[in-house]
């Protein structure tokens, strides 16, 4: 890892390091230098400085909320926005505690996407209906419920990005 | 209590067009004037999700505060209508009603 121009240039092991951290946190330094063919000390002091630098911002645990009996309903929602009021909509959606995720796009409109869990397709509603519908500037909103889940991870980055 | 067909509610108080859950349609009522006019622009689809799911008889009723054209909707309701037939009788409603309290 080395700085440059106002920005912390990660380079292919410490990229390894974060792939591996992202596969399981709890592994060891010493599991992680086997796997890597690197001392667990090197793997040690790159975590470290990664950490540091809030490259590394916190570590996690990834709950299957439907076997922990949390939540029934997942849902993709994408609000159509005035793009004068996207920034604010987008705010108030990420304080809700129901959105778990928010985003900004733009294709031909500038939409907002969030993903939102709820306990039921009625709590789902009354949420969209009197919570996100009613905010200054959202235009209309098209929702999906996710009916099956083939893939979610916590990762940001690819192992694309680490064996390009 | 005379109620006023013109005034507004607050925007979180308006009636939101939907299609089927989360499906917003853009289209809101914030009075019972506006919501009139909105019977003729909203999709079909829209006017028959809420009346199945008695929403435009809680939001007149709760809101509006207008028990009678609320009995008047949960009649509607009873009568399975669908499409245009459901918009036209929609429609005729709260026109006789509005007429009625704009005397």
């Amino acid at each position: 890892m080395r700085y440059k121009d106002n920005a912390w240039l990660l380079d292919q092991t410490d990229l390894k390091i974060l792939e591996a951290l992202q596969e399981d946190a709890k592994q060891t330094y010493s599991a992680i230098g086997k796997r890597l063919g690197l001392a667990h000390s090197t793997v040690y002091d790159r975590i470290r400085k990664m950490e540091q630098q809030g490259i590394i911002r916190k570590y996690v645990a990834l709950v299957d909320a439907e076997k922990a009996g949390l939540e029934k309903i997942t849902a993709l929602m994408t609000v159509f926005t005035d793009p004068k009021e996207s920034e604010k909509v987008a705010e108030k959606l990420a304080k809700s505690s129901k959105v778990l995720e928010v985003y900004t796009s733009l294709s031909e409109e500038l939409v907002i996407i969030a993903k939102v869990v709820s306990g039921s397709q009625e709590e789902l509603h009354s949420f969209i209906a009197d919570s996100v519908a009613p905010l200054p500037g959202v235009l209309r909103i098209r929702t999906s419920i996710v009916t099956k889940k083939f893939k979610e991870t916590l990762a940001s980055i690819s192992p694309d990005l680490s064996e390009s | 209590m005379k109620i006023d067909v013109a005034l507004k509610v607050p925007r979180e108080k308006a009636f939101y067009f939907f299609t089927s859950i989360g499906n917003y349609t853009g289209e809101n009522a914030a009075s019972l004037k506006e919501f009139m006019e909105k019977i003729n622009m909203v999709n079909t689809k829209s006017l028959e999700f809420h009346l199945q799911r008695g929403d435009f008889e809680k939001w007149i009723s709760e809101v509006l505060q207008d028990s009678e054209l609320a009995l008047e909707i949960r009649r509607l309701q009873k009568l399975g209508l669908s499409g245009d037939a459901l918009r036209n009788q929609l429609f005729s409603a709260f026109s006789r009603r509005i007429r009625y309290l704009s005397v």
